[in-house]
């Protein structure tokens, strides 16, 4: 017998029961909304993370410095050590981590520290994300400005309270972006505004020395590196690493990420999220396959004499069964491409409505009507075995 | 054409054994239009559905259409059904989702004939039996008499070696009856085999010959010079 014959006669069957079908497929295509939508988002934040991250550049290096003082919490080995810092905390200073910069791979060398603080302009306040670096740091991230300049040498020398603020707080502040040369106080300090960032954000960037005495930070916890170029990153790496192992005499007070292990850290974070939210969209799936199981087995019931003229008329055991089957993979399959349109429609509705970023991509369709096509399969072999294990004499007799 | 001998057939009613059929002896030559006459009771619905091949003895010999069909498996016995017996039901049996000709079709489906032959072959037999004006309407917009000749047309559709009719007139009023009895007789000239089951001796005087069957025997023993293997 002809699979489009079996095929068609599912369709007709699908189709005398309109109603019943659609709120079959019901379970499938909102299952496959969900995995399509949440998988779609998953994705989208992934690559715009990955491109932010890229945009910093693939030179660069993350110091971050456990405070912890060593001889009390450390190794044992340590309260032997020659190290000067046996006794205490061991500070790093703003002169210690330059001094890396004498390596012949390391480019620009930062240390950076951040926090809250309020800012006021006229009668308007708000809180700015406030992060203290040296000049370096505008290499070594990429920064690039709207207007102005930049934190220079002799701003950190001389801790001159100038700051670049981003657009966002630019506007929250004065109502424009053409701020540079105007004045606002940053936690009762005045500031003179030299440079405005090309960014939407909050941000507000001072000179090192500066922010060090505004956030009340003793030492430096974290700094970033850039090697010369992207063939040196682990040469560059392994000097940072022995600077700070003569330092602090253990390895556990530091980590060094660089770009790739940071980007490795957020798509696998992301991944575990994306995975875990289609699983339960998934789920949602084969909820849709258990409500196609109940109502195949209903239809068989229904159709029992239907079941037993065919086999009167001549088909195999193997024809019931195929027709059975076929009619609950034509049911899941359609719900699952009503379930990806409509995802799509969703996820564009999110995009465009909501600037979430999402990304549709073709294995996750493939995946979810795949799926759902699998879920048909599997639920749709119980009753349709069960209709062509019916014998011809009792289903013709059935009323 | 069929051969049977000694067939028997049990059902358990509790703790009961009930023999629907008590060693039945039975020949049918090809081209011959046989009555089956009994009582509700007698056995005869069983001995259609073993002769149909719709279920199979506990005992005997079956010998169909010089095939020995006493242990064919359930799929053999539905290619049997679908190339060799062309089924007519007191209630029709047709598919009510379907249209005439679809239903004509659907023993060719199984068959694997390909669509362009069945159009055909399901105009032929519709043609034969007066209806191919209303081939593309479904069975509940025809009434008793129409749709049993849609039945029948089905039955004839697969060139069938024995046409096997189950009280084909009793849902029928008698005109429609009767028209359907002429069809038959047409169709034993035309040199089909043709078995009636029927209750009613009105009906079974109508054909050639009529075997009797009471409480699962055959009344009138078997005249051997007639058997034909």
């Amino acid at each position: 017998m002809n699979p489009v014959e079996t095929i068609r006669m599912a369709f007709k069957a699908i189709w005398a029961n309109k109603v019943r079908s659609f709120l079959t497929m019901l379970g499938v295509i909102i299952g496959v909304m969900s995995v399509t939508v949440l998988m779609g988002i998953g994705q989208g934040t992934t690559s715009s993370v990955t491109d932010s991250i890229a945009s910093m550049g693939t030179n660069m290096l993350t110091v971050n410095i456990q405070t912890r003082r060593v001889g009390f919490g450390g190794p044992s080995m340590n309260r032997n050590s020659r190290s000067s810092g046996a006794k205490g905390t061991v500070i790093l200073k703003l002169s210690d981590v330059l001094s890396l910069k004498d390596n012949e791979y390391i480019q620009y060398v930062s240390p950076t520290v951040s926090g809250s603080l309020t800012v006021k302009a006229g009668n308007m306040n708000t809180t700015a994300s406030v992060t203290g670096v040296l000049p370096d740091y505008a290499s070594i991230v990429n920064t690039e400005l709207s207007a102005g300049r930049y934190i220079m040498d002799a701003d950190v020398t001389n801790r001159s309270a100038v700051c670049i603020v981003g657009q966002e707080l630019a506007t929250d502040l004065f109502g424009n972006t053409n701020v540079v040369g105007n004045t606002m106080h940053v936690d009762g300090r005045k500031f003179r505004i030299v440079g405005v960032l090309d960014e939407e954000n909050s941000s507000l960037i001072m000179p090192f020395t500066l922010a060090q005495r505004m956030l009340e930070s003793t030492s430096i916890t974290t700094f970033y590196v850039s090697a010369t170029d992207s063939t040196t990153v682990g040469r560059a790496e392994a000097a940072v690493s022995s600077f700070l192992y003569k330092k602090y005499q253990n390895d556990s007070t530091y980590t060094i990420m660089n770009q790739e292990a940071i980007l490795e850290t957020m798509e696998e974070m992301i991944g575990t999220l994306t995975l875990m939210l289609g699983g339960i969209a998934g789920i949602s799936l084969l909820v849709g396959g258990i409500g196609i199981m109940n109502i195949m087995l209903v239809s068989v019931t229904e159709r029992t004499r239907e079941i037993g003229i065919r086999k009167a008329i001549g088909a195999k055991r193997r024809n019931i069964l195929l027709q059975f089957l076929i009619e609950s993979v034509v049911l899941s399959g359609m719900g699952g491409v009503m379930g990806l349109i409509l995802g799509y429609v969703v996820m564009a509705a999110f995009e465009k409505y909501l600037g979430m970023p999402v990304s549709a991509s073709v294995g996750v369709a493939q995946l979810a009507l795949g799926f759902s096509m699998f879920v048909g399969v599997v639920f749709g072999l119980y009753p349709a075995n069960k209709a062509s294990k019916l014998k011809p004499i009792d289903a013709l007799h059935y009323s | 054409m069929i051969i049977m001998q000694g067939i028997r057939k049990e059902y358990r009613m509790g703790e009961n054994v009930v023999a629907a059929l008590d060693g039945v002896d039975i020949h049918i030559k090809p081209h011959e239009f046989v009555s089956v006459i009994g009582p509700s009771g007698s056995g005869k619905s069983t001995l259609m559905n073993i002769i149909g091949c719709l279920d199979t003895a506990d005992e005997g010999i079956y010998r169909f259409d010089g095939l020995d069909i006493t242990d064919y498996t359930e799929d053999e016995l539905a290619t049997i059904r679908g190339r060799k017996i062309g089924f007519v039901f007191q209630q029709f049996n047709l598919l009510p989702k379907l249209t005439a000709q679809e239903n004509v079709e659907l023993p060719l489906i199984y068959q694997g004939m390909s669509a362009g032959k069945r159009h055909k072959r399901s105009r032929e037999v519709l043609d034969r039996v007066g209806l191919l004006d209303r081939m593309h309407h479904k069975p509940t917009e025809l009434s008793g008499g129409p749709q049993q000749r849609v039945a029948i047309a089905r039955a004839l559709a697969g060139n069938p070696s024995l046409i096997l009719a189950d009280e084909p007139t009793g849902n029928l009023d008698s005109k429609t009856g009767a028209d359907v009895m002429r069809l038959f007789h047409e169709l034993h000239e035309a040199g089909n085999t043709i078995v009636l089951i029927t209750h009613d001796a009105q009906i079974a005087a109508q054909t050639p010959r009529a075997i009797h069957i009471h409480d699962g025997r055959v009344l009138e023993p078997m005249d051997e010079s007639e058997v034909v293997i």
